[in-house]
């Protein structure tokens, strides 16, 4: 069990009143997986996510990673914006090499296979260059090897392609599965596309509008092994589909 | 060979923005001198008295006989002198303020109201004051004219620490930077832009407070030899040392886009 949820709340506090973000969230994760959660704007899940990050403090319940509980950022998790997000002052290399240098390991021994995944990648060409240089499905895949510079156990993928326009997002999110699968990584992409989720991930969490809650967890074992652009031509992906929508319906 | 490949439509393109370009140059260039000329004309046809109003060909005497006597670069460097070493120490105190408001939020918080307050002071006002405290020299000359540039350099340039992307504080964050990190790898080098457009504010700022300052201490400087000139009734020399004033202003001016240019090389920033 890489991660687990175990009946994690939040609650937001503010001058005007206190919000109900998130509502008793038990989840369990087995390493290498991919799981997807969805939900309307606003459900939480982003900030669920940030509770996984150590970015923010739960109201109440705790998270385990590797059995250990979650305090505060923790280098075991690779976190992908929505945003690329890349310096506009530093080269794609100098990036990409983000994290291991505010951890002083700029030339350590993982510089060795940044460079690796620069090259496999297709950005050895580019390492030099400005991020403006690039296309922003190029820079979305710098922004997925920054995040995997780190070699973190977990990957948290907030909306990472909701910048992206459709042509761009689809192509993209094939890359980045393939990027993710490749190097054998257990991810949580969090999205309120339904067909994004179902084209990615083993497993779709269904997240109730505000406060969010957990209303489904759907296990997608028979797209395994297919990638994003095969899942969308399958037969059952619209059942899919239908059954995660009507279930987002419910909750309005 | 490269040209007989550029279409018709760029070449015309290319043409019309260079006539553009010369237009305006030269308007710029006829326009300097029909003013010299016609001060100069209306001086010497008495339509004007050159003696409140000076003329070109005075001034330039005047000029003449500063330089030959060597007091135009004492007054001339010693102004200068002071004017980049108030802007200097405006925008580095201005900036480490900031920086430390930025560290602390409830000691901006604490701070806010003063320095609204002091934003809003005459700082002329200060000048008497820094005689008194500093003593009547080139010290006081450039408190003067720090205190002009620094409540501004620390609102603005704390106002553009605050306004750093979200986003990419975040990113930061949970790469496991610390608050110092964060300072040195996001904070300082988004805020290039602001902090060059502080420097670039602070070089007028600092003129204004040293030609202050040095009406009220009067020793040496351009300011000195404006008032000087102004109290004997020399207004060649008032009008000589104006002029070089602005001259003085705009190298400098140039200098600091040049340095700019050169750092933002240097440093890889862009955009």
């Amino acid at each position: 069990m890489i991660v687990a949820l175990e009946r994690i709340r939040k609650t937001y506090q503010s001058a005007e009143g206190e919000v109900e973000a998130l509502s008793d969230i038990t989840l369990e994760m087995e390493e290498g997986t991919f799981l997807s959660v969805v939900g309307p704007s606003g459900c939480g899940k982003s900030t669920l996510l940030a509770i996984i990050a150590g970015l923010e403090k739960a109201s109440g319940g705790r998270v385990l990673l590797q059995g250990e509980e979650v305090t505060g950022v923790s280098p075991l998790v690779g976190y992908m914006p929505q945003k690329d997000e890349l310096f506009p002052w530093r080269s794609i290399r100098e990036n990409v090499l983000l994290g291991l240098e505010l951890r002083g390991e700029k030339n350590g021994e993982r510089r060795a296979a940044v460079e690796e995944l620069l090259q496999r990648y297709g950005l050895a060409d580019f390492a030099d260059a400005a991020p403006r240089q690039l296309s922003g499905g190029m820079r979305q895949r710098c922004a997925l090897i920054r995040t995997l510079a780190t070699d973190p156990a977990l990957l948290l993928l907030d909306e990472p392609f909701s910048a992206l326009d459709y042509q761009t997002r689809l192509s993209v999110s094939d890359d980045i599965h393939s990027i993710i699968r490749r190097e054998k990584k257990t991810a949580i992409l969090v999205t309120h596309d339904i067909s994004e989720s179902i084209s990615m991930s083993d497993a779709v969490a269904v997240l109730s509008a505000r406060p969010g809650r957990l209303k489904a967890v759907h296990e997608l074992t028979e797209f395994r092994g297919l990638s994003p652009m095969e899942r969308r031509d399958h037969p059952h992906f619209h059942a899919w589909f239908n059954t995660v929508w009507k279930e987002l319906e419910l909750g309005v | 060979m490269s040209e007989n490949m550029i279409s018709k439509e760029r070449q015309e393109y290319l043409q019309l923005r260079q006539r553009s370009r010369r237009l305006v140059r030269a308007a710029q260039i006829a326009l300097f001198i029909a003013f010299f000329l016609l001060w100069e004309l209306a001086a010497r046809w008495n339509w004007i008295d050159p003696f409140i109003m000076s003329s070109p060909s005075r001034v330039w005497e005047t000029l003449q006989n500063l330089t030959v006597s060597g007091e135009l670069w004492r007054h001339l460097g010693a102004s200068c002198a002071e004017t980049v070493a108030g802007f200097t120490l405006g925008t580095a105190v201005g900036t480490a303020v900031a920086v430390v408001l930025w560290w602390s939020p409830t000691l901006a918080k604490i701070v806010d109201p003063y320095l609204v307050v002091l934003n809003s002071l005459p700082k002329t006002a200060l000048g008497p004051v820094f005689i008194v405290w500093i003593g009547a020299g080139p010290s006081s000359i450039i408190a003067m004219s720090l205190a002009i540039s620094l409540i501004v350099t620390i609102l603005e340039v704390h106002n553009g620490f605050l306004s750093t992307d979200p986003g990419k504080l975040r990113l930061l964050r949970t790469l496991g930077a610390s608050k110092g990190q964060i300072l040195r790898k996001l904070v300082l080098p988004a805020n290039f832009t602001t902090l060059m457009n502080a420097l670039k504010v602070n070089v007028g700022l600092s003129w204004v407070g040293v030609i202050m300052g040095e009406f009220l201490v009067s020793r040496m400087g351009l300011g000195y030899l404006i008032v000087y000139g102004s109290q004997v009734f020399k207004m060649d020399l008032v009008m000589a040392t104006v002029l070089l004033l602005a001259l003085a202003a705009a190298v400098m001016y140039r200098a600091i886009l040049v340095l700019e240019k050169a750092l933002k090389k240097y440093l890889g920033v862009s955009a």
